[in-house]
């Protein structure tokens, strides 16, 4: 399999009143064709500014990256380097190879608009076709996101939606120009957990069909079970553990990634075989401050087996079996 | 948005209206003088003769019952007669009213074309030099006195310069569409430099609301240039705030931009009102004041037609 996307010690960060605040520490992440690779962690730590940076949707005056590469191949076979690009280059990747849904359907629709149009919108910024073409474009990509009647409700106004159905045409919006690469952050979090597992069935299907690559962003075990390939567990802005999802759910090896199964709290087929039903436990205190990182390992502070070693510098990646990288000193004697 | 929602509306502002203009009469015969004062010290005005003004008009009836009869008479469409020059309200008002909107209409035209770019401009932009530095002249043009401004036209580019008529509408035999341009340069920029001011203030900040929701984002992401953004997207959600403003100052300049009016003795609504004043004009004073209360309804109506048409939130809900 080619790399789709390959993320190398990427950096960004923030332009505060107390001067730059660093969210992302570098990040290392790749994902081939086809490929669901889950990004997971608590909130703040730094998984959504990892994938506005990837689709460059962070505003110069808002923050910047400030190292690292993030090479893309583009549909056409093209491998270029985001992180270089300008905001004219990167208005004719997004959308067409590199789509993107976001975490709250309920806002992130124009108001203003019917969904028909903004999916129509979607199409027509890529591809050179009229108005008709596009609504046509727009009421077929609707039903493929299985949304009932889409003549008619491809008339509607998103007000007129649930957050379901409003997820759904984000869905549609992302993938009318068939992009190779699709970033959801945390699209399920903010909905009901039937209607959760019914945008995941969706989310896989046309994967399936299409082929493309998806960096899912959740903090949910239990949904990364459900969709991954390959887990990317992060935490203070750096990615902590990296491996296949069974390996994940069957030998983590960093203590952050133990605790984060421990307090999962819905029981999955892959959960249960790694024998992680009966504790429920949460992780002692609260995510990393960005603006103040203890000495040494981000984790340290909350961790049960820290040592001196740890508190002395970051852990560099080590590597625990095929695929399988963690930030843990210890990992093999714990 | 319906036509009965219309009539509801029509129908609920007639006794806001009424409201108003019993408060308004009150007002006028509250404050102190009247009518009769200007013949007063006048030793050529016999007081039989000043008697029979007051007979005429009815000014010696009690105030409710001369209110009742004015309210009858505006009823039937009868605006009454004024009191200074003896001519129908009415007439004298539409009269008026055509200098007036001449001067307002072109004055909110401008403004609209320049505030809302500039606004538009500013919020993409803030934070940005330019930004600051317009930020701050709209300050400066928020604060700046209409009379000091249209002073200070006038003498840079009447007395000193000599390029431009200092007042009236035409110059005397002349009233090609060059004189009446050049009549109305002063009297329009004064009027549009506050307006510009505070209306690309509003637009400014409604942009910069919009341009943090989770939509604008969403826009991005699918490929749209940043000025697809501001325009397409952003726009119009950030145009309904500033709606009412707009409606509202257009009803206020309309009814009267009295200083801009009186500065540059353009013979409209303002100077009317001011000379009405003068001269305790009690009926021209109802007249024009109830006209600019109808007018201030009538903007808000408008307001929520535009909003509807704007928000389909509202059109739905
Ligand atoms: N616009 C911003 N300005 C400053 N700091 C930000 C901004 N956006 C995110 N951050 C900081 O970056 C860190 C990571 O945030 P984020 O990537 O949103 O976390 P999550 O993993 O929950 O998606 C947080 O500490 C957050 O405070
Ligand atoms: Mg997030």
């Amino acid at each position: 399999m080619t790399a789709l996307l390959d993320i190398a010690g990427l950096v960004t960060e923030f332009r505060t009143e107390n001067g730059p605040l660093t969210a992302v520490k570098g990040v290392d992440l790749s994902i081939a064709k086809g490929e669901t690779v889950a990004l997971v962690g608590e909130s703040g730590s730094g998984k959504s500014v990892t994938s506005l940076s990837v689709m460059r949707l962070i505003p110069e005056r808002v923050g910047r990256i400030a190292a690292g590469q993030i090479m893309f191949t583009g549909a056409d076979g093209t491998r270029r380097d985001l992180a270089q690009l300008d905001q004219d280059e990167m208005s004719r990747i997004r959308g067409r190879d590199i789509a993107m849904i976001f975490q709250e359907p309920m806002t992130s629709l124009n108001p203003s608009y019917r969904i028909g149009a903004q999916v129509a919108e979607a199409a027509r910024l890529h591809r050179a076709i009229g108005r008709r073409a596009a609504w046509d474009l727009a009421v077929e990509a609707l039903a493929q996101v299985e949304i009932p009647d889409p003549v008619a409700r491809a008339r509607a106004f998103p007000h007129e939606l649930s957050g379901g159905m409003r997820q759904r045409v984000m869905i549609a919006m992302a993938l009318v120009c068939d992009p190779v690469l699709l970033i959801a952050d945390e699209p399920t979090t903010a909905l009901d957990s039937t209607v959760q597992l019914q945008i995941l069935a969706l989310l896989k299907r046309l994967q399936a069909e299409r082929g493309m690559g998806i960096l899912f962003i959740t903090h949910n075990l239990g949904v990364v079970a459900e969709i991954a390939d390959t887990v990317a567990v992060m935490y203070g802005g750096r990615i902590v553990e990296a491996a296949p999802r069974d390996t994940i759910f069957t030998a983590p090896a960093h203590p952050y990634t133990r605790g984060l199964l421990a307090s999962l709290p819905r029981v999955d087929h892959a959960a249960r075989a790694a024998g992680v039903v009966d504790r429920l436990v949460a992780i002692p205190g609260s995510m990393v401050d960005p603006r103040h990182p203890p000495p040494g390992c981000d984790f340290g502070p909350r961790c049960a087996h820290v040592t001196d070693a740890c508190r002395a510098a970051v852990p560099g990646l080590q590597e625990v079996g095929p695929g399988h990288q963690t930030r843990c000193l210890r990992w093999s004697e714990l | 948005m319906s036509l009965t929602f219309l009539i509801k509306r029509l129908a609920g502002a007639i006794p806001l209206l009424l409201g108003i203009s019993l408060i308004l009469f009150a007002i006028i015969h509250l404050a102190p003088g009247g009518p009769t004062d200007v013949y007063a010290d006048n030793p050529s005005v016999s007081p039989e003769a000043l008697q029979q003004i007051i007979t005429r008009f009815g000014l010696d009836k009690p105030v409710p019952e001369q209110y009742l009869l004015w309210l009858k008479a505006m009823v039937t469409g009868d605006w009454g007669l004024s009191i200074r020059t003896g001519r129908g309200v009415l007439g004298e008002i539409l009269a008026r009213l055509g200098p007036t909107l001449q001067l307002g209409g072109m004055a909110m035209g401008i403004s609209l074309i320049v505030a809302l770019p500039l606004g538009t401009y500013c919020a993409a932009r803030r934070g940005s030099r330019l930004d600051t530095a317009l930020t701050f002249l709209s300050f400066a043009g928020i604060s700046l006195p209409v009379f000091w401004s249209a002073l200070l036209l006038q003498l840079v580019f009447s007395v000193w310069l000599g390029i431009l008529p200092s007042a009236g509408m035409k110059s005397i035999g002349d009233g090609s569409l060059i004189d009446r341009l050049q009549h109305l340069a002063m009297p329009v920029t004064v009027l549009s430099l506050a307006t510009i001011a505070s209306w690309s203030r509003y637009i400014r900040s409604g942009m910069v609301d919009v341009l943090a929701q989770d939509y604008i984002r969403t826009a991005y992401a699918k490929g749209r240039r940043e000025w697809g953004v501001v325009i397409a997207h952003a726009l119009r959600n950030a145009m309904i705030p500033a709606v009412t403003v707009i409606a509202i100052d257009f009803v206020t300049i309309i009814s009267g931009a009295v200083i801009t009016e009186t500065v540059f003795a353009w013979p409209g609504i303002g100077r009317l009102f001011v000379e009405s004043m003068n001269g305790r004009d009690y009926p021209m004073l109802m007249g024009l004041m109830m006209m600019g209360s109808f007018g201030v309804v009538m903007a808000n109506i408008i307001a929520d037609i535009i909003y509807a048409a704007l928000d389909p939130r509202i059109r739905h809900g």
